[in-house]
């Protein structure tokens, strides 16, 4: 899966999942902070990118995601 | 000692998603039971069931507050939404204010069923997902509701079987009543997915009927065979009389009585002696008389043994003064842990549109239901006064008495 497909991937789980307004989607701003998602979100997120993605988010790593380009980054290197 | 008083009610059920739905279709004596053909094939003795549609919350309820809500909850919000714009109850009030919720439910069967499915697939519990905990606890009603309307006083379910809403419209007249608290959402929630149902099921409790879905369920009828199970939810407004008055509310009727009863005998035989205790509780914690009573609403489900015996409670209590009796789940089906709750409100819209809704399917009565005045048509009546019995495995029973106003 390229980047590219990646990005558009995760930013349709953001919108049709979590209900993220498209234009609050900023890929350098703090994850978290931007998009307005809580510790339990973080939990569907670990599901919802199983379920698309094929592999498990690892809690620990997502310590070192800042923000959004690098969760694309990190999605990238491991979907399937 | 406070006067309870109610000032809203809501409703979502298999015979209206709404209080004018539903009082049409008592007024016209319609069935909401129908078939799942899903209970088949997935091993069901009796596919029959109340049909109840979902409500769509996405877009009316953010995502997060969403998500936690099982089945039910879904059905205790549409119901409490309802209930607090009758009562004319905005967040600011609840804000500003410490209401309460009390709400009977005593499941969520299909959440704990599929967070364990995945477990077993998965081996991984983190693949559960964040709503789960929160649909499936017996709390997940009051739990969600609370964090809903931000409420600030008495949070709590009440698991009291087939009696859960009936003890918690009681214990929240108690609380109101001893100054306590000054509102309470009370009510009571049940979920109608299969999976909910099928242990009960196994009892071979239910109606077989399934060639005539709107005659399965036949309270007090001679020929009756078991009962349907159904759900939804049914939400009131309980406030003090002074509460109510000083904020100009419309007051809709009164609790005056609740009786309740541990029969102290089989986990799901009913017997006479422990309802005519929580019968006679009601009518002494009221301080009126049976003859008082204009009509009372029975829990009868539609069980031979079940239905027999609060027949001879009620001929036992009522004697000659032999009120109107029905059971709305001639239409309904067994609302279980919602049904307290909800048969209190189908008897406030009866009682405040003068009019008893017909038992229906009730052709012939035994020996025990005849001894009762149960109409088979749709009466006309002045009703000043209800009482409402609901009753649940264990023996535990409730009896609540309402007064016009």
């Amino acid at each position: 899966m390229t980047r590219d497909e990646v990005v558009k991937k995760v930013n349709q789980i953001l919108i049709e999942e979590f209900e993220i307004d498209e234009d609050s989607i900023d890929p350098t701003g703090n994850m978290i902070k931007t998009l307005g998602i809580d510790s339990l979100d973080l939990v569907d997120l670990v599901v919802l990118i199983e379920k698309n993605f094929g592999f498990k988010v690892i809690n620990e790593h997502m310590a070192n995601i800042k923000n959004l380009n690098d969760f694309y980054d990190y999605v990238t290197a491991r979907a399937q | 000692m406070n006067r309870v008083v109610i000032t809203g009610m809501g409703i979502y059920s298999c015979i209206g998603k709404n209080i004018d739905e539903v009082k049409q279709s008592l007024y016209d004596g319609k069935s909401g039971i129908g078939i799942d053909p899903q209970r088949k094939e997935i091993g069901f003795r009796s596919s029959l069931t109340g049909i109840v549609e979902r409500p769509d919350l996405k877009g009316v309820l953010h995502r997060r507050l969403r998500i936690g809500l099982a089945e039910q909850g879904e059905y205790a919000y549409v119901a409490t939404d309802e209930a607090l714009r009758m009562a004319g109850i905005d967040m600011e009030y609840l804000g500003n204010n410490e209401v309460g919720i009390l709400y009977g439910n005593d499941s969520s069967a299909k959440a704990v069923i599929e967070s364990v499915d995945i477990v077993r697939e998965k081996k991984d519990t983190t693949l559960i997902g964040s709503g789960s905990i929160f649909q499936g606890m017996n709390s997940t009603v009051t739990m969600n509701l609370a964090v809903i309307y931000k409420l600030k006083g008495m949070n709590l379910t009440v698991s009291g079987a087939c009696a859960s809403g009936s003890h918690a419209i009681g214990l929240g007249y108690f609380l109101i009543r001893n100054g306590l608290q000054h509102m309470i959402i009370c009510g009571g929630a049940q979920e109608v997915n299969p999976y909910s149902m099928g242990s009960f099921d196994a009892l071979s409790a239910f109606s077989t009927r399934e060639s005539a879905p709107h005659e399965a369920s036949r309270p007090f009828d001679r020929s009756r065979d078991g009962l349907v199970p159904s759900g939804g939810a049914a939400s009131v407004v309980l406030e003090s009389y002074e509460s109510a008055v000083r904020r100009g509310a419309n007051i809709i009727a009164e609790v005056i009585g609740y009786g309740f009863s541990s029969n102290g005998d089989h986990i799901s035989v009913p017997n006479i002696d422990g309802p005519v205790r929580s019968l006679k509780m009601a009518l002494n914690d009221a301080g009126i008389s049976p003859a008082d009573i204009d009509y009372v609403n029975a829990h009868a489900t539609s069980t031979p043994v079940g239905d027999k015996n609060e027949a001879e409670a009620l001929a036992e209590v009522f004697g000659e003064s032999r009120p109107y009796v029905t059971s709305t789940k001639s239409q309904t089906g067994h609302e279980c842990w919602m049904a307290g709750a909800s048969e209190l409100i189908y008897s406030i819209i009866m009682m405040k549109n003068s009019f008893i809704a017909s038992n229906l399917n009730y052709t012939e009565g035994d020996e025990s239901s005849s001894k009762l005045n149960i109409p088979n048509k749709r009466v006309s009546k002045k009703i000043n006064c209800f009482l409402s019995n609901s009753f649940g495995f264990g023996g535990t029973n409730a009896t609540l008495i309402v007064k016009n106003i």
